[in-house]
C-alpha cells in the first residue's frame, strides 16, 4: 500500500458521454511523444446480447493509478513507484531494467515496452498536474467524458461526480484499489 | 517471448490489422516522434498559432503548437465557437497529414497514358504555363463554359474567383448532390430555408432527439458531438433509427433497426401518429403552417401496422418513439442528417423529417431549430463585372427544378454526353472524384472526353493519376485562406493562417489561382498581393478596426454579437416559402408535378443471397482523405465488412476472414476483413467509406481494406434536385482463402 500522498489525483470516464472516438489516445501520443505502434490509452467497446436486444458500453481507458499497485510491489528495482506529490503511479526510466515483472502483474494491461527498453505507461500527465494544468486527454475530449481531479478534495469536480453518479471500478477483486472510475 | 506479445493492445493491433498495422510504425516511420525528446513537454515554451482545421469541413479552430519550425501538437482553440477548446481525433491527428511522407511537393506533368500515374516533375513556371494554356485553348475552342471546376474545401474560393473571371458557371462541389443537397431541398420546400453547416440544431437543450441513419459519435463533427454528449448528460431521450447498432444506438432509449430503404414509411408513420393521437402542437400548426388537413388525409394510410410491414419496426416501438418525441416537444428534434443521398427519394424523405419537426412545433424553440446569426463580413469589393455566360451544364432545362446548387454529377454527365453543351476541361480542387462520384466507370469515361484536366491536391489521390497537370497545394497548416464567417448560434469570423512554412515546393491555392489569373489576362480579379490584404479590406469595409483585426490574428477568432437564438412566443416568422408559412402540403411540388406530401414507394430490395451495401464513417477518418494519415491509420488501419453473425455463419464466414465483395454489376472490392456481428440486420452489410485506395502514391492507404465506391455502380437520381442515392447496390461475399 502506498504511503499517504500529499495530493491524490484520480480519473473518471463518463460512459454515457464517451463515444470511443480516440481523440484522447492521439492527444496523449502527441503530448507524451509516445512512439509509433504504442499508446498509453485505449478505447474499450463492450457489446452484449443478441440482435436486436443489444447493450453496448464504450469507454476510454488507461493505467488505473492503483493505491495498491501490483506493478509497484513486483518491481525489483523500485522503478515503478508511487509519486507522493500526486498520488499517481510512475516509472523511473533510469531505474527500469525492462524486466516486465510489472507488466505481468498489472491486471489492466496498462503497460508496454518502450522501444528504448524501459516500461512505459500513462503518467496521468504528472508534468502538467504539477503545473496546475489538466491532462492532455481531458483537454482534448470532445464529449468532456474524462475528468481528472483530487480525490481528497471534496470540492473537486471529480469528487462531485463520484458523489452524484453511479460508479464502477474495474477488476477490484484484484485488490488494487484503483483511482480510476467509470460513471454509468 | 518478444516484447510485442507482452501487451494486449499491441497484440490486438497486430491481429486486427493482419500484419499490416503491426509493421506500420517501423516500415513507414513518421519522424514525428523523436524518442530522445519524449517525456515532459513544456508546452508553455511553444509558439501557438491559432488557425482553422481542414481535416474535415466542419472548420474548427485549432491551435498549432510549434517548436523549432515543426508543429508538435494540435489542440482545440478555446476561443473558437466550433471547437471550444476541444478537437475530434482527426483534427488531433492532423500532423499525420502535415508530415505525410507521400505528400505532393513538386508540380507534375503527365508523361504516360491518362490513369497510368506516370509523371515528370516540372517547375512551377512550366506547370502553370501548361495549365493556363490548357484552359485557354478549351475556352477559345468551346467557350469558357466548357471549363468545369469540381472542388471541396475552403481553398477552393480562389479558384471559384478564377472561374468567375473566365466566365464559367460550371462550378460544383459533390458535397451537394452526393451528400447533403436533398436535405437542404426538403427543408427549403417546407420551412423556406436550408440548414447549412453547422446545422442550426439546438441539441444541448433537446429533451428528445431522433437520429435517422446519422451516427453521431462515429461521425465526429466536433461541435455537434459536444452538443450530443451535453444533451445526453442532461437526460435527453435518444431514438436511433439505423439498420446497424451504432455507437449512438448503444446510447439510445429506443433503437429502431429499420429495414434499409423504408425510412420514408417510418417517418410518415410518425407524422400519422402525431396527427391521429393529437400529439402535435396544435397552436403552432394553426398559426405557422398551411396544408394540415391535406397532410392528415394523405398520411392516414401509414398506420403502425402498415409501417411495420414495410419497415420491420414493431408497432409498439413506432408508437413509443413517436410518443417520446411528442412528450418532449417542442424541445424535441428529428435530426435532419447530413449525408442523405440514399435511395433517390431523399429530398422527399428529408421533407418528411421537416414535417415531423413542424408538427413538434420546434422551429425557433429551445431544443429545436435555433435562429442562426453570422458576423457581418463584406464581400470582396472592386472586382470586374463577370462576363455573360450560358446557364450551367449540369442539368437540362426543366430538370431537377429544386436543385439549389450546381450538380457535380450533372457536370460529369454533361462531360460524357456533350449535352447540353460540351465540357472539355476540369479543374479539380481537393476532390477525389473517382471515389466521390457514384459509378466510377462513368467518371473515368468522362475524363477520357476531356482535353485538359488539372488536379490541385495535397496528396496523390486517385484523381491526380488521371490529370494532365498536378499542382501540389500545401496543407491548411501552411497557408492562408479567405476569412470564414459561418451562420451559427454564436457569430464569428475565423482566420486560417500558416503555422509553418510549406513543405517542399508546395504552394497555397491563392498563389496558384493568382498566378493562373496573370497568365489568363485576369489579373483584375486578384487585386491584392497577399490574402492578408484581402482580409484587411473585407474587415475594414465591414467596420472592424485595427484592434479587432489584431485580435483575429492573435486568437484566430473575432466574435460579434449574437441575435436572439429563439423566437419569442407568438411572434410572426416570415418563412421563406411562397405562402410565408411552413408548407405541410406543397403547392410548389404540386405545380411541378411532384407529390405535394411525400409518398413512400418501396424501393427494389436485394434478391436471395444478396445484401444491400451501406456505408458510413469511423471517428478517426474523413472519407478517403485521411486513410493515408499514419497517425490516424494507427487507430483504425483498415475497414471491415460488417455481416450479421448468423448470416456469416450460414456463409461459413467468421470475423477475421477476408472476402471479396461483389455487386450486381460484377464490380468488386477487397479482399476486406469480415466483422461478424450481432450489430447489424441480416439483409444488409456495412463498411466504413474511404478505404481500398489504388493510387500508387498513397503508400500507406493503398490496398488497405475495401472501397465501397467501387461497388456504387448504380445510383438512383432524385427527381426533385438531382441528388444521387447510393444505397441501391446489392452485393454478395466470396471468401478468399488465406
Amino acid at each position: 500500500m502506498a504511503p499517504r500522498p500529499e495530493r491524490s489525483f484520480g480519473m473518471a470516464v463518463d460512459t454515457v458521454a464517451c463515444v470511443g472516438c480516440s481523440a484522447c489516445v492521439i492527444a496523449c501520443k502527441s503530448e507524451n511523444q509516445v512512439p509509433d505502434g504504442h499508446s498509453r490509452r485505449w478505447v474499450n467497446q463492450e457489446v452484449r446480447g443478441r440482435f436486436p436486444e443489444l447493450k453496448m458500453r464504450v469507454w476510454s481507458d488507461c493505467c488505473q493509478h492503483c493505491e495498491a499497485a501490483p506493478c509497484v510491489t513486483n518491481c525489483p528495482t523500485g522503478a515503478s513507484h508511487y509519486d507522493l506529490a500526486t498520488g499517481t503511479v510512475q516509472v523511473s526510466e533510469a531505474d527500469c531494467t525492462g524486466c516486465k515483472a510489472c507488466m505481468a502483474s498489472c491486471p489492466y494491461d496498462a503497460r508496454f515496452v518502450h522501444p528504448t527498453g524501459f516500461i512505459d505507461k500513462c503518467t496521468l500527465c504528472q508534468h502538467r498536474l504539477m503545473q496546475g494544468r489538466t491532462t492532455a486527454c481531458v483537454e482534448i475530449c470532445p464529449t468532456s467524458a474524462i475528468t481528472v481531479g483530487e480525490l481528497d478534495d471534496p470540492g473537486s469536480d471529480l469528487s462531485r461526480l463520484l458523489r452524484s453518479r453511479k460508479t464502477r471500478q474495474q477488476k477490484t477483486a484484484a485488490g488494487t484499489r484503483p483511482r480510476f472510475f467509470l460513471l454509468e | 517471448m518478444s516484447s510485442r506479445e507482452w501487451t494486449r493492445r499491441t497484440f490486438l493491433q497486430a491481429g486486427g490489422a493482419c500484419g499490416v498495422g503491426a509493421t506500420l510504425g517501423s516500415a513507414l516511420p513518421l519522424g514525428l516522434l523523436d524518442a530522445a525528446a519524449r517525456g515532459s513537454v513544456p508546452q508553455a515554451a511553444d509558439q501557438v498559432v491559432p488557425t482553422v482545421c481542414e481535416i474535415c469541413f466542419w472548420k474548427c479552430g485549432v491551435n498549432a503548437h510549434v517548436r523549432d519550425g515543426r508543429v508538435v501538437a494540435l489542440t482545440g482553440n478555446p476561443h473558437h465557437p466550433l471547437s471550444r477548446g476541444k478537437l475530434c481525433p482527426r483534427g488531433t491527428g492532423g500532423l499525420g497529414t502535415l508530415y505525410d511522407p507521400d505528400r505532393l511537393v513538386k508540380p507534375q506533368i503527365r508523361v504516360g497514358e491518362r490513369g497510368s500515374e506516370q509523371f515528370r516533375e516540372a517547375t512551377w513556371e512550366e506547370a502553370l504555363d501548361r495549365t493556363a494554356e490548357g484552359l485557354r485553348k478549351v475556352a477559345d475552342e468551346h467557350g469558357p463554359e466548357a471549363i468545369a471546376m469540381l472542388y471541396h474545401g475552403a481553398g477552393g474560393s480562389f479558384f471559384k474567383t478564377l472561374m468567375k473571371g473566365l466566365g464559367s458557371p460550371n462550378v460544383a462541389a459533390p458535397s451537394y448532390a452526393q451528400c447533403r443537397g436533398p436535405r437542404e431541398v426538403g427543408f427549403e420546400l417546407t420551412f423556406g430555408e436550408g440548414l447549412g453547416s453547422p446545422e442550426n440544431l439546438d441539441i444541448p437543450n433537446a429533451r428528445a432527439l431522433a437520429l435517422i441513419g446519422s451516427h453521431l459519435g462515429e461521425n465526429m463533427h466536433n461541435t455537434q458531438v459536444q452538443d450530443f454528449a451535453e444533451g445526453l448528460g442532461k437526460g435527453m431521450r435518444l431514438i436511433v433509427v439505423d439498420p446497424r447498432f451504432s455507437v449512438a444506438a448503444g446510447k439510445a432509449r429506443h433503437w429502431l433497426p429499420i429495414k434499409p430503404g423504408t425510412d420514408l414509411a417510418l417517418l410518415l408513420g410518425w407524422v400519422n401518429l402525431l396527427i391521429q393521437e393529437e400529439w402535435y402542437d396544435k397552436a403552432f400548426v394553426r398559426s405557422q403552417t398551411v396544408g394540415f388537413d391535406q397532410l392528415a388525409a394523405e398520411v392516414a394510410r401509414y398506420t403502425p401496422t402498415a409501417v411495420y410491414q414495410e419497415t420491420g419496426i414493431r408497432p409498439e416501438l413506432l408508437v413509443a418513439s413517436a410518443r417520446e418525441l411528442a412528450q418532449a416537444a417542442p424541445h424535441a428534434l428529428v435530426h435532419p442528417g447530413r449525408h442523405v443521398t440514399w435511395y433517390g427519394d431523399d429530398a422527399q424523405r428529408s421533407r418528411a423529417i421537416a414535417l415531423v419537426n413542424a408538427l413538434l412545433g420546434n422551429w425557433g424553440k429551445p431544443g429545436g431549430f435555433y435562429m442562426s446569426s453570422n458576423a457581418p463580413l463584406a464581400a470582396e469589393a472592386g472586382l470586374p463585372a463577370p462576363p455573360e455566360h450560358r446557364p450551367a451544364a449540369d442539368r437540362k432545362e426543366g430538370e431537377h427544378l429544386f436543385a439549389g446548387s450546381t450538380l457535380a454529377s450533372g457536370l460529369r454527365d454533361a462531360t460524357l454526353s456533350g449535352e447540353p453543351y460540351p465540357i472539355k476541361s476540369w479543374l479539380v480542387y481537393g476532390s477525389n472524384l473517382p471515389i466521390v462520384l457514384p459509378d466510377p466507370r462513368k467518371t473515368i469515361a468522362a475524363i477520357q472526353e476531356l482535353d485538359f484536366l488539372v488536379a490541385i491536391d495535397i496528396l496523390p489521390a486517385e484523381i491526380c493519376g488521371w490529370a494532365d497537370v498536378v499542382l501540389p497545394e500545401c496543407t491548411y497548416l501552411e497557408r492562408h485562406d479567405d476569412l470564414m464567417a459561418p451562420w451559427f448560434r454564436e457569430p464569428f469570423i475565423a482566420l486560417r493562417q500558416p503555422a509553418v512554412e510549406p513543405m517542399g515546393d508546395s504552394k497555397p491555392g491563392w498563389w496558384m489561382a493568382k498566378e493562373l489569373a496573370k497568365r489568363l489576362g485576369l489579373e483584375a480579379w486578384f487585386p491584392w498581393e497577399h490574402p492578408v490584404e484581402l482580409h484587411h479590406d473585407r474587415l475594414a469595409a465591414s467596420g472592424y478596426g485595427a484592434e479587432q483585426e489584431r485580435e483575429l490574428v492573435r486568437t484566430g477568432v473575432l466574435k460579434t454579437e449574437a441575435g436572439p437564438m429563439y423566437l419569442p412566443e407568438g411572434s410572426d416568422y416570415a418563412y421563406g416559402t411562397p405562402s410565408g408559412k411552413i408548407e405541410l402540403w406543397s403547392q410548389q411540388l404540386a405545380d411541378a408535378g411532384f407529390d405535394p406530401v411525400p409518398v413512400y414507394r418501396r424501393p427494389e430490395m436485394p434478391g436471395p443471397g444478396q445484401f444491400r451495401l451501406l456505408s458510413g464513417r469511423a471517428p478517426v477518418h474523413t472519407f478517403g482523405r485521411t486513410t493515408n494519415n499514419r497517425v490516424l491509420l494507427e487507430q483504425f488501419p483498415e475497414n471491415e465488412v460488417w455481416v450479421n453473425r448468423a448470416v456469416a455463419a450460414d456463409l461459413g464466414l467468421k470475423s477475421g476472414d477476408r472476402v471479396l465483395v461483389r455487386n450486381q454489376d460484377d464490380a468488386e472490392t477487397g479482399p476486406i476483413l469480415v466483422k461478424a456481428t450481432e450489430r447489424i440486420r441480416t439483409d444488409c452489410v456495412y463498411m466504413v467509406h474511404g478505404f481500398g485506395h489504388t493510387s500508387k502514391g498513397l503508400r500507406a492507404a493503398r490496398g488497405r481494406g475495401g472501397n465501397d465506391a467501387a461497388l456504387i455502380t448504380r445510383y438512383a437520381t432524385d427527381p426533385l434536385m438531382g441528388g444521387t442515392g447510393m444505397n441501391v447496390n446489392f452485393v454478395t461475399l466470396e471468401k478468399v482463402e488465406a
